[in-house]
């Protein structure tokens, strides 16, 4: 499963949002940090205020906020926003032949853990292991 | 035995599993699978509910009188090279009791008896649809491990050449 740019920036406001629950945070100030547009950006920040992952701070100063439970929305909730989970299979249609259904089979396979394991981490869960990455990180690597 | 608080500010208890528990036990289990499995579950208290501090444990999670949890697991030597681990085949909580730390205690409670017998990994294994426990796993700071689980259908296996 290799995920799309806007779905990896997702995830990045997402958790930075999840991180500082009670702040909101301009799209400039986070597309400014992720080296992206604004305008790129706000696309997909959209797609997650439709969501109701964040909500949408109006006013002088305005932006977003985390607005979903850390404890329940997994990572497999934001990136279902933003790949066709289901639906995409490599190539499209049936493979035509053995070799090729063998293989597509193995990727399946692969896929599959890789959904699993998204589905299992709770914004929460990784803000804790981000936590415990940054212990662990020399001190110029913690900023993402 | 040791004892905390969950977040409704109810003591837990964390002690080794007795005979009466069982029933508590069958019925937790029967509510998260929707199968009844009084036979099975007999058959582990005998294998894990005596104490045994080495290698086999039962622990069971009470409050208020009531045993609200439990974890069984056991110490694994060498499976396919791999070092002595402590291993998880069981844990839930009542349905009601979630979210309470419960599972947090009842793991960490099995984890120390596991550290106590020498081992420095947990490890567990669980069907990668079972997305509500394999979160708690995911909670408490647990990693992929280094293996892959596979497995085959018996009657599908290729003739030999």
């Amino acid at each position: 499963m290799k995920l799309q740019k806007n779905t990896m920036l997702a995830l990045y406001s997402v958790v930075e949002f999840a991180a500082n629950p009670d702040r909101h945070l301009s799209t400039a100030e986070i597309a400014a940090r992720h080296g992206v547009s604004a305008h790129h950006l706000a696309k997909v920040l959209s797609e997650l205020a439709r969501a109701g992952i964040v909500a949408s701070v109006r006013g002088v100063g305005g932006g977003y906020r985390f607005a979903g439970n850390p404890r329940r929305l997994t990572l497999m909730d934001v990136i279902a926003r933003f790949e066709d989970i289901d639906g995409a299979k490599h190539g499209g249609g049936e493979p035509a032949t053995a070799t090729a259904q063998a293989l597509a089979a193995i990727e399946s396979e692969i896929d599959e853990m890789a959904k699993a394991t998204f589905r299992s981490i709770t914004l929460e869960t990784m803000l804790r292991l981000i936590e415990r990455q940054a212990l662990r990180a020399p001190a110029n690597s913690r900023s993402r | 035995m040791t004892r905390s608080r969950g977040t409704a500010q109810t003591a837990i208890d964390v002690r080794d599993v007795r005979r009466r528990d069982l029933d508590a036990v069958i019925a937790i289990d029967a509510a998260a699978t929707g199968l009844p499995k009084p036979a099975y579950w007999r058959s582990v208290f005998r294998r894990y509910g005596a104490p045994d501090e080495r290698a086999r444990h039962f622990l069971v999670a009470e409050t208020g009188g009531d045993v609200v949890g439990f974890v069984v697991g056991e110490v694994r030597d060498w499976e396919f090279g791999s070092p002595p681990c402590g291993w998880v085949f069981g844990i839930d909580v009542r349905a009601d009791m979630r979210e309470a730390g419960v599972g947090s205690r009842l793991l960490d409670a099995i984890a120390r008896r596991f550290a106590r017998a020498g081992v420095t990994k947990l490890r567990t294994m669980l069907a990668r649809d079972n997305t509500l426990v394999l979160s708690f796993f995911r909670s408490q700071g647990m990693m992929a491990a280094p293996f892959i689980p596979l497995e085959m259908d018996l009657g599908e296996s290729p003739p030999p050449r």
